[in-house]
């Protein structure tokens, strides 16, 4: 059923090599292919909309679940609505991903909605990586849309990884904190050529102590182009930090614009933003460790991207 | 062996070039220990990073055993074995010490980072995977910049203020190993510093002031020089600006 590009692709964007453990649903151009399940977690596919629901019995510990999409024909739009209910107490793992290899002139495009409720007491740590390639004229463009609900005492991590060679991505992600929970988001992104990336994320600060830590760490090379809105809103005693820091180079436009609003008095925001190139001594200090320029420059970015 | 002829450089300042340093001449000779002292601003680190090809010569030449090195870039300057800890080293974000020291040892040869790492008196468990970040107390960074030097297989290695910000503790075990290194291998140590137990492991002491080198020779000869000379030369009066 999955061809060589398939295998690779799952590699990039799952860190999957043969079979995946524990449950999975891959999905390719448009139809799920592959799915595994196990005692404690449930995948059903949407009756009312393409997509699936995962659900994670509460008290589940320690077990992962993988979503990869794989896009491979030029031309698809696929439009997908997943649901994730982390139950309460459960502690689980989700790698999901999407990989495009768009082999002609025309777009391949993938639209996911997804939907986390991590419930009391629950952690959940998230992975989703978004990677293009193929030869032909055709854009790669990826647009995910991404909602999550953190309850009381629940914890979500969550890293949104665009690897290379997506050609259009808007993000919007919107995040809601209940008492006591926690949201720690860390976005990586590279573009290059001319590419185009926007990240909208929304993180509201409910409950009593919610509380949220943002991280925004991008590159931008060539004539690409990003555009961050971050905010965090306090509407409760909370903490909220946002750190949002790019790398810019040759003819990259990048626009960092973080917000932070407290509609409480206990509310407690920060944000920092910074916007610059590699900086010159950091360069010269490798060089001295014996890199070449170039080297120096790709391990300096490997290492603010990893 | 280190020979310096006729040297000169020249940064870019605010009205255009300002020449730093002028006709220096020096020869370091392989298995000594030399500390380059003198007043702040005299051009000990303008030296040193002219040495590591990080600032051009605008005039002489620089010899590494009898190689013209003067025109090498920097990597090929390290790749002969020359090596610069800085005296205010940079940080990276998502660097950790653990591949600081792995890229510092090169490919070809094995990496004891931890051997590094307890030579400056850091415990490698707790170092290891840190972030050369601005997480790191400035001493510890400084330690870490020095790590990167004992990881390198060199022939010119030169320590720029490695006394800076170390607590008495890790400077005792840092004298050791400046004292081990210059036990064990030939290399060319220099050893830039303002301070006197580090002046003590000198074979020979060179003043640089001013641009120039003002002194060379043993300690007993030297010192007695540089202390004669240890007086303000700032006159004026504070009222009396200049522009
Ligand atoms: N990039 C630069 N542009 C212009 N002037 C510089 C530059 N770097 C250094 N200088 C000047 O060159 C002189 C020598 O500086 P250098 O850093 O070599 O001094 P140093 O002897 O290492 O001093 P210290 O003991 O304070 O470390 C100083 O007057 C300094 O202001
Ligand atoms: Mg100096």
């Amino acid at each position: 059923m999955l061809n060589n590009i398939d295998k690779h692709i799952l590699e990039m964007i799952a860190d999957i090599h043969g079979t995946p453990k524990g449950a999975y649903n891959i999905r390719k151009n448009g139809v799920g292919v592959d799915r595994s399940v196990t005692p404690n977690i449930e995948i059903r596919t949407k009756i009312d909309k393409p997509g699936i629901d995962i659900i994670v019995k509460p008290g589940t510990k320690g077990e992962s679940v993988h979503i990869p999409v794989i896009l491979t024909a030029e031309g698809l739009h696929d439009l997908v609505y997943n649901t994730f209910d982390i139950g309460a107490g459960a502690d689980v793992t989700i790698i999901a991903g999407c990989g495009i290899h768009n082999p002609g002139d025309k777009n391949a495009q993938h639209d996911g909605v997804h939907n986390f409720i991590i419930r009391k007491g629950a952690r959940m740590r998230y992975v989703e990586k978004h990677y293009g390639e193929g030869k032909g004229e055709g854009k790669r463009i990826l647009n995910p849309r991404t909602i999550v609900e953190v309850e009381e005492d629940g914890y979500a991590e969550m890293e949104l990884v665009q690897i290379s060679g997506v050609d259009n991505t808007l993000r919007e992600t919107e995040a809601f904190v209940h008492d006591n929970g926690h949201l720690y988001m860390v976005e990586r992104m590279l573009t290059d050529g001319d590419q185009f990336a926007e990240s909208r994320m929304t993180v509201e600060l409910i409950g009593l102590d919610a509380s949220t830590q943002i991280i925004s760490r991008s590159v931008a090379r060539d004539n690409s182009q990003q555009i961050f809105y971050p905010r965090v809103i306090g509407l409760n005693r909370c903490r909220g930090h946002v750190q949002c820091d790019s790398i810019i180079m040759q003819g990259a436009k990048v626009r960092s614009i973080p917000e932070i609003s407290a509609q409480h008095a206990d509310s407690q925001l920060v944000h920092e933003a910074a916007i610059g190139k590699i900086a010159g001594e950091q360069l010269i200090k490798l060089m001295t460790l014996g890199l070449s320029e170039k080297d120096a420059e790709d391990t300096i970015l490997e290492g603010f991207l990893n | 062996m280190l020979e310096i002829k006729d040297l000169s450089v020249s940064l870019e300042g605010r009205n255009g070039p300002v020449e730093i340093l002028r006709n220096i001449n020096l020869t370091l000779e392989d298995h000594l220990l030399y500390v380059f002292t003198g007043p702040n601003g005299g051009g000990k680190s303008t030296l040193a990073k002219a040495i590591m090809g990080i600032y051009p010569a605008a005039a002489g030449k620089i010899l590494l055993n009898g190689q013209d090195i003067t025109s090498l870039s920097i990597t090929e300057r390290a790749c002969l074995g020359v090596g610069y800890a800085f005296q205010q080293p940079p940080r990276f974000k998502g660097l950790t010490v653990g591949k600081m020291l792995e890229i510092a040892c090169g490919k070809n040869r094995t990496c004891e980072d931890c051997n590094y790492l307890y030579s400056v008196g850091l415990c490698p468990q707790d170092y290891i995977g840190r972030e050369v970040d601005t997480s790191l107390s400035g001493g510890e960074v400084k330690r870490i910049e020095i790590a990167t030097l004992l990881a390198r297989d060199l022939k010119v290695a030169i320590y720029d203020e490695p006394e800076a910000g170390i607590d008495l503790w890790s400077f005792s075990r840092l004298i050791e190993t400046f004292n081990n290194l210059h036990e064990q291998y030939d290399t060319t140590i220099i050893l830039i510093s303002h301070q006197e137990r580090i002046i003590n492991l000198a074979d020979e002491i060179i003043l640089v002031a001013d641009g120039g080198i003002k002194e060379k020779g043993r300690k007993e000869e030297v010192w007695p020089l540089i202390m004669q000379d240890a007086t303000c030369t700032c006159r004026g009066d504070c009222n009396e600006r200049v522009g």
